[in-house]
């Protein structure tokens, strides 16, 4: 007769974490999908400024991403404090800009190359005065279509 | 013997493999940001000859090394800037052929004549920092759209931003090369013409 009474203990039933990989997994798919790895990595401070007056980009293979700002605390010591311009991985000058380009119009195809946007990512900090020097640069080049790229938000957030 | 069933894999470390990898996952994201300003930069060319444009017609906003605003020489606060571009873009001063039909502005004859012709010219220093200059870069852009968005609900009832969304979205049920027509229209009547001046 000992079948049937077998459950007769107090105790709560353990909770099932039979489901457990499944939230998880389910998490990790999403940060999966969602992750773009970075190409470069940065070696300057890129803290963007913010605009609501944004437009997507899209085609991101269309897309030569120059980076401005302040070296960061590492790389300090040896190139200072003031801004500086980053193609690809390593500190570059502004002479370098119009090399920059050339090399990345020729790994395109050459029926995309007229669809090549600059993207300026300058840091919030930064002087004019290097983005107006790179930007001549970019006009030399004939690289007209420029992107500066923002953060969507309110403007007042640009303000120290 | 009776037939024996296949010991069952133990499931319980399943939870820990997969945390393993969603961690991995939480700390190599970054969500890159792909929105921004686009520009077009002036192509460089020999200038043969000089345009000559009238002064009324041109809008000067001067950010300074101090971060300071000056538009048309006299000292201005940010948020005062898009609606003193609207005002200069849609005045409407010109007459006979210059005449904008569409402008609601003051048609004060001494400033611009008509959209098509009104110029902003954008001059900054060295020593602006970036923020600012990106501040100012979309107020200026606020100023057309805002414009732009008014003609097109007044002409079609709908707002220039939703009629590119339109364009650009596939499953948009309509006469795409119609709301392209109407699109370029609205882009002539008022055309971003914002001017940066090199140092």
């Amino acid at each position: 007769m000992s079948k049937f009474n077998k459950k007769k203990s107090g105790d709560l039933p353990a909770i099932s974490t039979a489901s457990l990989p499944d939230i998880v997994f389910m998490l990790l798919f999403f940060f999966m999908v969602a992750t773009v790895m970075r190409d470069t990595t940065l070696k300057i401070k890129n803290e963007l400024p913010s605009a609501d007056q944004i437009e997507k980009l899209d085609k991101k293979d269309l897309i030569m991403y120059i980076y401005i700002g302040q070296p960061s605390e590492r790389f300090q010591s040896q190139y200072g404090k003031e801004s500086r311009i980053q193609l690809n991985d390593k500190f570059a000058d502004v002479s370098d800009v119009q090399a920059f380009i050339a090399a990345e119009r020729a790994s395109k195809r050459e029926e995309l190359i007229p669809f090549l946007t600059t993207a300026l990512k300058v840091d919030k900090d930064a002087n004019m005065g290097l983005v107006g020097d790179v930007k001549q640069e970019l006009r030399k080049a004939n690289a007209l279509k420029i992107n500066y790229t923002t953060k969507k938000g309110d403007i007042s957030a640009n303000k120290k | 013997m009776a037939k024996r069933s296949a010991p069952e894999v133990n499931a319980g470390s399943m939870a820990d493999i997969a945390f393993l990898l969603l961690i991995f996952f939480l700390v190599t994201t970054t969500i890159e940001t792909d929105t921004g300003l686009s520009r077009k930069l002036p192509p460089i060319e020999e200038n043969e000859e000089d345009v000559i444009i009238k002064q009324k017609n041109i809008f000067t906003v001067l950010i300074n090394g101090k971060d300071q605003l000056l538009v048309e020489d006299e000292l201005m606060e940010l948020k005062n800037l898009r609606k003193a571009a609207i005002e200069f873009l849609d005045n409407g001063g010109g007459t006979g052929e210059d005449a904008c039909s569409y402008c609601k502005g003051k048609k004060n004859p001494a400033s611009s004549d008509n959209p098509d012709k009104a110029i902003i010219s954008l001059k900054n220093e060295r020593e602006t920092t970036y923020s600012t200059y990106i501040s100012v870069q979309n107020e200026l852009v606020a100023a057309y759209n805002e414009l732009r968005d008014r003609r097109a609900q007044e002409l079609y009832g709908i707002t220039f931003k939703d009629m590119e969304a339109n364009y650009d979205n596939v499953n948009w049920v309509g006469n795409k090369s119609k709301l392209k027509e109407q699109i370029e229209k609205i882009k002539l009547e008022y055309p971003q013409k914002l001017s940066e001046v090199q140092q």
